[in-house]
């Protein structure tokens, strides 16, 4: 166990539809630093790693998140071990 | 109450009928079937491919279900939604709701066709002339889901 001053956030990240081909992968775990603390976090840490996560993830974008397979909105925590989805809006049916 | 997701077909007139003899306090059944066509927003469509979100889905579907089943007086309920590659003429997904009388069939059938487009994570990607393209999402579906609201 880390001491809590450098403890860092894991999660998995996935990816579906269009945005699992603008972002060439289908998951990947990121560390998130530790005031990264709910969803409006992730994707602000997201968008700061650049081309093409800030256009897609840019405000107003119609992505949809859920957090451990619940549909989630911005304020809705984040915390170690979470599966975080990240998808565009849905079309089944 | 059941959900199934599928690359499968499936047999709609075998589903009814099974869930039908499993009480016979059954009184109506209500169906729909969802069927790919072979065009979409101007453009002929060769095929689609269905993705969803293992997992996420069933818990979406299973949710959806229960909705129902707290707003209406219902026996029972069958969803099978297909993924994977299909082509026009094909069918999607299946709703079957059971009850006593035909009201709470017909409305919990529609809502839960409602829900399911605009709640359960599933997408349409579809093959045209001019190449591979994302399904979008319609507002009108947003709209039908609202009504329930």
């Amino acid at each position: 166990m880390k001491p809590d001053d450098v403890r860092t956030t894991t999660v998995d990240v996935l990816y579906f539809a269009r945005l699992r081909e603008v972002f060439g992968r289908d998951r990947e775990q990121v560390q998130l630093p530790g005031h990264v603390q709910n969803v409006a976090g992730l994707t602000e840490w997201l968008r700061s790693r650049g081309e093409p996560w800030q256009r897609e993830l840019a405000a107003g974008k119609p992505v949809r998140i859920a957090v451990n397979q619940e549909m989630a909105a911005a304020a809705t925590p984040v915390c170690n071990g979470d599966e975080v989805a990240l998808f565009p809006p849905v079309t089944g049916g | 109450m059941t959900v199934r997701v599928q690359i499968e077909d499936f047999d709609a007139g075998a589903e009814m009928a099974a869930m039908r003899r499993s009480n016979p306090k059954i009184g109506a059944l209500a169906s729909f079937v969802g069927v790919v066509r072979d065009m979409n927003e101007g453009a002929d469509v060769a095929q689609m491919t269905l993705e969803h979100y293992p997992g996420m889905t069933e818990k979406a579907l299973d949710q959806i279900v229960a909705q129902a089943s707290t707003r209406w007086d219902i026996y029972d309920v069958l969803i099978v939604h297909r993924v994977g590659t299909l082509r026009p003429t094909d069918q999607i997904v299946l709703v079957v709701v059971a009850s006593a009388h035909r009201g709470e069939a017909f409305q919990a059938c529609e809502f839960l066709m409602d829900y399911l487009k605009t709640r359960a994570p599933f997408w349409k990607k579809e093959s045209t002339p001019e190449g591979g393209r994302w399904v979008e999402a319609r507002l009108a579906d947003d709209a039908a889901a609202e009504r329930w609201s």
